[in-house]
């Protein structure tokens, strides 16, 4: 009995300890597997983008098939929406932040808005494009730049007031009192203390908001549409960075192919670009 | 001697507080609103269709814009299988990177190692959607397709799986391209929610002679069930609604005769990038708004799971600590 025993033990313990060692190559193995998908697309990215890119990318307007050509008016489109997109969003999603975390931070009205933002937050871009066809194309009878910066700036609302929140709640209870203790009302207290405070978190919400935004493209599909010619006329039909790719990565023709990478390589530098500053931004905070 | 404060100057615009709060409730009354302004935009959309086939819809694979005859079923069908998809594949490696930087990394490798994950859920969906059709596809429908379609063409029900055109598109390539797109959010939420164990349950655990594999799946797993679930609803919502990476690989195909994996098929979302624009006012684009309405109800519904699962996990986290 007594030999026996330590000797079931040491089976036990054996196969324990394999257990345990296969359950930890797996995870490593799941790492790497995470790694190498990313690794792999940026590495695409950059040879068959790179590859695309001339001059003439950045200078000439979206060709015809087997045509040469560039993507600069989609390049622009892309630029003039998500800016004015940023511009209309932003200040509504700090407000309602703020809100959130400043006036009523327990009140039926904040909870009610933290569950529908959180919602909007995940809700499918696809469907916001569908909300503001509804609204303004179908109303006005025509595709605009005004209803693709319309959908992108209510991608860009749930993500700054997630992040303002989040950060004004960061913000020690010390610093507001002491500002009402001088005598200074609530707006003033918020806006040149509090939110000067939380200020590299506001940014860093609104960079990220920017990156996902430059990179949407569905509820740009029948919003803004496409179009083939240079306008800043934003009551036409806009193009834009990923609904031109969307077209010509689609099409059979190689020059069209290569002026979609070249695209896609744009895009994902800048969306990569704009989420690394907005980590670094952070990391500084803390 | 110092001079008093002068008159009414503590107060000098009592007006500029109460423009301000008002501001601030009414954007985040205006998020209320957005919401609401959406599901009725959709109903009122989608109406001609909901009033014509009622809740037949769904269960209706018919989908025939020449004849003006709708049904979403196929596209339903197309969005949950590759969900569903995703999710076989997503989450268990998602406990795996989880796993790994909680436990295994070295704390200098953590930092780098998660935002790497993270920075794959920022690359845009388009670039999914493109490098899944032009370079991933072939390479899956070569490497992995033949040589799946090859072994099993014999074998009976998974055979039928596996029949189709290898070409690389269709449910399977858009179910794992689905599932790359998803593993960075259910890693990150399952990698916060171990943190949140608390470190005296595992250096018990541990000091009772635990291996790390018991301490993780015996101690921090149960302790941290609710927030794993609600990370990956979280995850699934996010399949659900996502458009180009699919419209791009899943080969816009609306057939449901068989159920093969490797064949092209069609989901909610890629049958709104496609058709939308080009679609007739009237009956056509109403059926095409009930598909929107059935995606966003089914994601409100998953979502709001997946935050009262988050909640239940803080809210038993602070009754225990």
């Amino acid at each position: 009995m007594s030999a026996v025993l330590p000797d079931q033990r040491l089976l036990k313990f054996a196969r324990r300890k394999r257990t345990n060692q296969i359950a930890l190559v797996l995870s490593l193995a799941a790492m790497c597997f995470g790694l190498f998908w990313l690794f792999w697309i940026l590495w695409e990215t950059v040879r068959l983008g790179l590859g695309g890119i001339s001059i003439a990318t950045f200078t000439q307007m979206t060709p015809a098939p087997n045509d040469a050509g560039g993507i600069a008016n989609a390049i622009y489109g892309s630029f003039l929406m998500v800016l004015l997109a940023t511009f209309v969003g932003t200040p509504i999603g700090i407000m309602a932040g703020i809100y959130l975390a400043e006036y009523d931070p327990k009140g039926w009205l904040a909870s009610v808005t933290r569950f529908v933002n959180d919602i909007l937050l995940s809700a499918p871009s696809i469907v916001i494009g569908l909300f503001v066809y509804a609204v303004v194309v179908s109303r006005f009878k025509s595709f605009s730049g005004w209803a693709g910066v319309m959908a992108l700036a209510l991608i860009v609302i749930p993500v700054v007031i997630r992040t303002t929140e989040n950060m004004l709640q960061l913000v020690p209870a010390g610093l507001r009192e002491a500002a009402y203790a001088l005598g200074a009302p609530k707006w003033k207290v918020i806006i040149s203390i509090t939110l000067k405070a939380a200020r590299a978190g506001v940014v860093t919400g609104i960079l990220l908001a920017v990156a996902r935004i430059a990179g949407e493209t569905a509820p740009l599909l029948f919003t803004a549409l496409n179009n083939q010619f240079w306008t800043s006329d934003l009551s036409q039909p806009m193009a834009s960075l990923p609904v031109t790719i969307f077209k010509f990565a689609m099409s059979p023709y190689e020059n069209w192919q290569q002026l979609a990478w070249a695209g896609v390589f744009l895009i994902t530098v800048a969306v990569l670009g704009l989420n690394i500053l907005a980590r670094v931004l952070t990391r500084n905070k803390n | 001697m110092t001079n008093p404060p002068p008159e009414n100057f503590v107060r000098r615009s009592p007006w500029a507080d109460q423009i301000f709060g008002w501001a601030a409730k009414g954007a985040a009354l205006l998020t209320l609103l957005l919401l609401i302004g959406i599901l009725l935009s959709l109903v009122a959309g989608a109406w001609p269709a909901i009033s014509k086939y009622g809740l037949g819809f769904l269960t209706s694979t018919t989908w025939d814009p020449v004849k003006n005859e709708y049904g979403g079923l196929v596209m339903i069908y197309g969005t949950l299988a590759t969900s569903f998809i995703a999710l076989v594949i997503a989450v268990p490696v998602s406990f795996g990177i989880a796993l790994f930087l909680t436990e295994l990394s070295p704390s200098w490798l953590k930092r780098p190692l998660g935002t790497a994950i993270e920075l794959l859920a920022a690359v845009p969906s388009i670039v999914y959607g493109m490098w899944g059709l032009l370079v991933f596809g072939p390479i899956l429908a070569t490497y992995v397709q033949q040589p799946l379609q090859n072994a099993f063409s014999s074998v009976p029900y998974l055979g039928a799986l596996f029949s189709g055109p290898p070409v690389g598109i269709g449910i399977l390539s858009a179910g794992i391209i689905l599932a790359i797109m998803i593993i960075p959010f259910i890693a990150s939420v399952m990698r916060d929610v171990f943190d949140m164990t608390p470190v005296m349950l595992k250096e018990s655990a541990y000091a009772l002679g635990s291996t790390t594999w018991e301490v993780v799946f015996k101690v921090v797993l149960p302790y941290t069930k609710a927030g794993v679930v609600g990370g990956i609803m979280l995850g699934l919502g996010r399949a659900l609604g996502e458009t180009m990476a699919i419209t791009f690989v899943i080969g816009n195909f609306n057939q449901l005769d068989s159920l093969s994996l490797f064949q092209a098929a069609n989901s909610i979302t890629s049958a709104l990038a496609n058709e939308f624009a080009e679609a007739a006012e009237g009956l056509h684009q109403a059926a095409l708004i009930y598909l929107g309405l059935v995606l966003f109800f089914i994601t409100f519904v998953v979502l709001a799971l997946s935050k009262l699962m988050l909640a239940q996990l803080q809210k038993s986290e602070g009754a225990k600590t």
